[in-house]
């Protein structure tokens, strides 16, 4: 967006009174103020506006499913009229700042107090810099070499580029000074008990792990993938990947629509979207489903895969047709059939990190493995740490991580002050 | 079809938009353009002892995306010599003989008018109109709004135009006076054929906020210029009603000026008692072509309400605009919102409970955000449908009171209304306001 199209985009806001785009937004950004700021050419307190209630202000404003959230909530919809491009808004007033290298915050007066971040996601940057501006120290641990985790690595790259993602992360660092120490995977515990040792207190924003095993016969043949891998592929080595003729991507969430827009876009001609329940009960939003409809994928709905084909590498899938009972998938007998096909993405979720939290002493999870914390401060059952992101939610958006990573480092303020009572 | 022609004061156009005095009459090229283009008349950028103009020229307010909702000048009477001037207007003269060809002057002393009044009738010119109106450069000067602010020198010296004049006169009136009736009736005495009004307002546009100096800037200094453009509309249609209705001065055809841009602001200075129209904002903003709208639109409403011609309606609202002492103090309207057509914006709550008469609630859920209007609390003030985003969506009903109509000037009569500080009498009393304190409940 341009300033000229902000400008003349921004005018179309009506400022509503409890704007239902503030209720619908995860961080519960004031959007009519900001906006209102665009139009009075305050640039720098829109980006503030942005910044206070989300720490990734800028990536949210492309990666964000608007139409689900802010943009989807605006009363112009009602009247048939286009509603307010909310998303493009937020990113043109927070880029504008990151381009300009603005100081748009400082870190609050120093606290005594130092605290832990494992996982340099959305939630721990998050994290990060809310510490920051309470004063705490900040250090997050960073397994891999690039911080803000599925942000870069995950989110499907036609939505943001590595460099806009890095880019924010350097902006917050700048101003507010946290530390991210890079290729430091917190793996046993005697590393854990370094780190209660030197902290105060601990923030898990470790996010969810590898692509869980389908446990299908022929799994483990070449270029048998997974969703996530396969698009930390395309984010990290774009230019060594080679996307086949014939893809089949398993799964319905958005994951798998991302991953079956980026195979067609890769070059693949045939895109075979394949789910195991109907179309109407797909996880995925009807708007990613479209954008991977319109560049060529095909949805298949209602069947489950039984057996990779091939020799050392895929040539084809055997599947057969589901109904659902009771909210049940079962099988049709006699109506297995067989797709040919070069690659197999399975993006049929991931798998916690169940065996890293295990080494936390009191860490509860619930049945499914998601870490459990106290709605209102995020602590988790050991007093010591707390959480959020896709580690407590099961897999969510950028903007709900960043939201319980802030919430969480208020949480963390609170506790440490009621400690020192 | 309804017939457009006007004879406004003895001067004949085939239609009641002219261009006013002003840039866009700055030359016979303009004019003959804007003929062309369809307009019926022009009154010539300013004529006198030419000046010298400065750069820039022109300040503007925009409402959000809105461009030039309000302009500025700060430009003179014109900058060209006198001979050019008379040779265009007999050129245009000779290309359309039936359009109004309208002289505006602006000198000093009585030879320079007895001269520029010869030399712009010789040329052809079908009229002439007086510019005592000008609220920047010339004033200071002791012409322009230095005449149009001291009726005695406007009407001396229409008194002198009068007498040299043999085309019908109109003097230009500026509103920058706190009572549009004395440069009127100063105007009548003096035996102006007509009035034209209201020349521009006084006005400072903005203040650059890093240099500090007033728009338009001129080499990091500005002066006050001649407001004008739509949002003087509300302005000018009071100051022409104020003409139309006075006994003394209703006798003179009156020129609307000021903010018309549509067919509607032109049906609206009509009906309010002008016959002709001046236009040059929305020239300067959207070019001559701007005049397609308004002529098909003027034809149209002439058409749906069976006038044949434009004095068929000149001044009906005029009955209608009354003294506040002489409103019905009985009438009610109360709002009334569609559910079908609220978008749920609930401006309307927040206008009526912050800026108004705390009339309408909300419920507070998610499934519902349409307001309730809280009937026995609304005041029908008009502000929820005034914000409201969707057309027909909040209407004012009439609620019948079953009593008869009653003004203030009546009630004053018998004795009926407020004189003390705690009047029983009073309006609002009893009316329903809301403890301070739960102005709290807001908080967060």
């Amino acid at each position: 967006m341009n300033p000229t199209e902000a400008y003349y985009e921004s005018s179309r806001c009506l400022f509503c009174y409890d704007a239902p785009c503030v209720q619908a937004c995860p961080t519960h950004i004031d959007i009519p103020l900001f906006i209102k700021q665009i139009q009075t050419g305050n640039i720098s307190g829109s980006a503030k506006t942005i910044f206070e209630s989300n720490w990734l202000g800028n990536a949210c404003g492309k990666v964000c499913p608007t139409d689900v959230l802010c943009e989807g909530a605006c009363v112009y919809d009602n009247q048939h009229v286009p509603v307010i491009q909310i998303g493009r808004l937020q990113n043109f007033a927070t880029q504008t700042m990151i381009d300009e290298g603005s100081n748009l915050c400082k870190p609050g007066e120093g606290r005594n107090g130092k605290i832990a971040i494992i996982g340099g996601g959305p939630a721990g940057i998050a994290c990060a810099c809310e510490l920051r501006m309470l004063g705490y120290q900040a250090v997050i641990f960073e397994a891999k070499d690039r911080p803000s985790g599925l942000t870069v690595h995950g989110v499907a790259p036609y939505k943001i580029t590595n460099e806009e993602v890095l880019a924010e992360v350097d902006f917050l660092q700048q101003q507010l000074g946290f530390e991210i120490r890079y290729g430091q995977q917190i793996s046993s515990q005697e590393d854990l008990q370094a780190i209660e040792q030197e902290f105060d207190a601990v923030f898990l924003g470790v996010g969810l792990g590898a692509t869980r095993q389908l446990v299908l016969p022929g799994e483990d043949k070449k270029n048998v993938v997974g969703a996530v891998e396969f698009i930390e592929d395309l984010r990290m080595q774009h230019h060594r990947i080679k996307v086949p003729d014939r893809v089949v991507v398993l799964g319905g969430g958005n994951t798998a629509m991302d991953a079956a827009s980026e195979s067609a876009r890769m070059g693949a001609t045939e895109v075979t979207l394949a789910y195991r329940r109907s179309r109407s009960e797909m996880g995925g939003y009807d708007f990613e489903y479209e954008l991977a409809k319109s560049v060529g994928a095909i949805g298949l709905f209602n069947v489950t895969p039984l057996e990779i084909l091939g020799n050392e590498r895929v040539t084809g899938i055997r599947m057969i047709r589901t109904s659902t009972a009771n909210g049940k998938v079962v099988t049709i007998p006699d109506s297995e059939f067989e797709i040919s096909c070069d690659m197999v993405i399975k993006a049929t979720g991931q798998a916690k990190q169940g065996s890293f939290l295990a080494m936390i002493e009191g860490l509860e999870l619930d049945q499914k493995k998601r870490i459990v914390v106290s709605s209102d401060n995020y602590q988790t059952t050991n007093p010591k740490y707390f959480a959020g992101g896709d580690a407590v939610n099961g897999g969510a958006e950028v903007v709900n991580a960043a939201y319980e990573g802030k919430m969480a480092a208020q949480g963390i303020h609170r506790w440490l002050e009621s400690k020192q009572e | 079809m309804p017939d457009l022609s006007i004879d406004f004061a003895g001067i004949k156009a085939p239609n009641p938009f002219w261009l006013a005095s002003g840039p866009p009459t700055n030359s016979g090229y303009q004019v003959m353009k804007a003929f062309d283009a369809g307009w019926g008349g022009a009154v010539w950028k300013t004529l006198g002892v030419p000046i010298v103009n400065v750069s820039s020229r022109y300040g503007s307010i925009n409402y959000r995306d809105t461009r030039m909702a309000g302009f500025n000048n700060i430009e003179l009477i014109t900058d060209r010599p006198l001979s050019d001037n008379l040779h265009e207007i007999e050129e245009v003269k000779k290309h359309f003989p039936n359009h109004a060809v309208i002289a505006s002057l602006m000198v000093e002393s009585r030879d320079e008018w007895e001269q520029i009044i010869r030399d712009v009738e010789n040329a052809g010119a079908d009229g002439i109109e007086l510019n005592f109106g000008c609220p920047h450069g010339m004033c200071e000067r002791g012409m322009g709004s230095a005449v149009g602010q001291e009726p005695v020198v406007l009407e001396t010296i229409v008194g002198w135009v009068m007498e040299a004049a043999k085309v019908p006169v109109i003097t230009k009136l500026t509103p920058n006076i706190s009572h549009i009736v004395d440069p009127g009736l100063a105007a009548a005495r003096g035996g102006s054929d007509a009035v034209s009004l209201i020349n521009t307002i006084k006005s400072i546009m903005g203040i650059d906020l890093d240099t500090y100096a007033p728009y338009p800037i001129v080499d990091n200094k500005g002066t006050n210029g001649g407001y004008c453009g739509p949002a003087v509309k509300p302005i000018a249609l009071e100051m022409v009603k104020e003409l139309a209705q006075h006994p003394e001065i209703r006798h003179m055809p009156i020129s609307g000026i000021g903010g018309i841009e549509t067919w509607r602001d032109a049906v609206e200075f009509i009906l309010l008692g002008a016959s002709s129209l001046q236009i040059c904002t929305a020239v300067m903003h959207y070019g001559f072509g701007i005049v397609r709208e308004m002529k098909t639109g003027l034809l149209e409403f002439m058409e749906q309400k069976g006038y044949e011609k434009i004095s068929d309606f000149v001044g009906l609202a005029l009955p209608n605009v009354t003294e506040w002492k002489h409103l019905n103090l009985n009438y009610k309207v109360v709002a009334k919102i569609d559910q079908e057509k609220c978008i749920g914006c609930q401006l309307c709550y927040v206008a009526c409970d912050d800026g108004a008469h705390q009339a309408i609630r909300v419920i507070g859920s998610t499934e519902s955000r349409v307001p309730e209007i809280i009937e026995e609390n609304c005041v029908g003030c008009n502000l929820c449908a005034l914000v409201c985003p969707v057309e027909e969506c909040i209407t004012m009903e009439h609620r019948d009171q079953g009593i008869a109509p009653v003004t203030w000037d009546e009630l004053a009569e018998r004795g009926k209304i407020p004189t003390t500080f705690d009047d029983d009498l009073a309006g609002g009393k009893g009316h329903h306001v809301p403890r301070p304190e739960e102005a709290f409940k807001f908080r967060k």
